[in-house]
Order: C-alpha cells, then structure tokens, then sequence
C-alpha cells in the first residue's frame, strides 16, 4: 500500500518552515479560488441553467435565493474567485513561456494580480448594480 | 522488464508519460474558460436586466446558446483536471484516490450533460 512507504518518513518543510512571501500567497490563492469556482461556481452555474430550462417559476425560486444576503455574497465571492484566478492564471502564461522569473518581476506580479482580481470584482458589481 | 540489472528494475517505473497531455489540457481549457466567461460577465454587464424573459430570450439565440454549451464543456473539463491534481496531492491512500476520481469524473460529465441539455432545451424553444 502506499501508506507503507510514507510511515515514518521524514517529512519535507512545509509552509511554516519558509518566510512568507507575495509568490507564495498568489499560488495558494490560485488553488483555493480555482477549487472554490469548481464547487460553488459550476453548482450555482448549474441552478441557474436548470431554473431556466424550468420555467418562470423554477427561475423565480432561483433569483430569489440569489438576491437574499447569503446569495449576494455566494455570487460576489464567485466573481471574486472568477477574476482573482483569471488574474493569477494569466501570471502563470507568462510563467509557462519562461517570463516572469526574476526575483523582483515575479515579486510584484504575484502582489499586482490579487489586487487586480479585486478591482476587477468591484468594478463588475459597480456597473452592473449602478447602470 | 527483467529484473536482474538496476537498469531492468528502473524500465517501465517512473513518469506515466501522461502528465504533458493533462498539463496542455489545462491550458487549453484555461483559454476556453478565458474567452467563454469573459463573453458570459460582458453578456451579463450588456442585459438589460436578468429577468426571465430577458434571459431565456438572449440564451436562446444561437451565438449566445452556442459559446454558453462550450463554456459548459470547457469549465467542467477544467476544473476535473484542476480537482484531479487536487485529489492526488491530498488523497493518498490508493484506494481512497480511485473512490474520488471515479466520483469526479461521474460529477464532470454528469455537470456538461446536464448544462448542455438545458442550454439546448431553451435554445429549441421547449420553454413556457
């Protein structure tokens, strides 16, 4: 089994062994927001084409409970994994064809695409709840 | 493979050689995922309101019901990919690991059926 080969094994370092930095947090923030949208985004994605595919009163039901306090902040925190993973994924593109790499560059891009996830979440909601 | 070298140990272990097709695959679908939700958040920001008429009425359209399947395809697709590595990070026991990838695979490809099907239902019209 393969739990005999890890018993009693020594263990690598694992994140509280390492000094924090922004590289670190961009990469967690990439899993967690793309895990979070593969469950609660592809669901709610899901209700929405079902409730249509329902008719009028499947889809009343459905923007009821997306228009109470607990919706709003289910669809807010799937735009906000939605574009922070955009975000963080357009980083690794850039990875991915060798760029990026220098200390300094890769330092600021992984602070730059949280933020610009962020800002990207609240313009989407400006215009939409402003128009 | 023999087993009488080191070198006759060594063949055939190793890499499965399928980790470049799920890393191209992942990105594939990234871009899939890229234009796809972009067009559904511009779409969304560009309707009148959400109601369901307005709705029903945009999706049904065969641009809009044609990138809206594919957006289906291409996020659940993604996403199987990016649970599996999940999965195999986390889940060590082999056992255990098989239960989850035959549950994520059923739970992928049951999502795009069911997506599809009510995106062309609509798109055909069978709505109230």
């Amino acid at each position: 089994m393969a739990k005999d080969g890890t018993r009693n094994r020594p263990l690598s370092p694992h994140l509280q062994i390492w000094r924090w930095g922004p590289h670190m947090f961009v990469s967690i923030l990439h899993r967690v927001t793309g895990d979070g949208m593969a469950f609660a985004g592809l669901g709610v994605l899901l209700w929405w084409l079902g409730a249509l595919a329902g008719g009028p009163a499947s889809y009343e039901t459905f923007s009821w409970a997306m228009t109470t306090p607990i919706g709003y902040l289910v669809l807010v925190g799937i735009s906000w994994a939605f574009f922070s993973h955009m975000m963080s994924g357009l980083r690794h593109f850039v990875l991915d064809v060798g760029g990026g790499f220098e200390l300094k560059t890769n330092k600021t891009w992984s602070v730059v695409c949280p933020i610009l996830g962020v800002l990207a979440t609240v313009a989407f909601w400006a215009i939409l709840l402003l128009r | 493979m023999g087993n009488g070298t080191s070198i006759g140990r060594v063949r055939g272990l190793g890499s499965a050689k399928h980790g470049v097709h799920h890393w191209l695959l992942q990105r594939f679908t990234a871009i899939g995922n890229l234009l796809s939700v972009l067009f559904l958040v511009v779409s969304i920001l560009l309707l009148p309101d959400m109601s369901y008429a307005t709705v029903v009425e945009w999706i049904s359209r065969p641009v809009p019901a044609v990138v809206m399947i594919l957006l289906v395809f291409s996020t659940f697709w993604h996403a199987r990919l990016g649970l599996q590595v999940l999965v195999e990070d986390y889940v060590h026991d082999h056992a255990n690991k098989f239960a989850c990838i035959a549950a994520l695979n059923l739970a992928a490809v049951g999502g795009i059926a069911f997506g599809a099907f009510c995106i062309i239902r609509l798109a055909l019209g069978a709505h109230a």
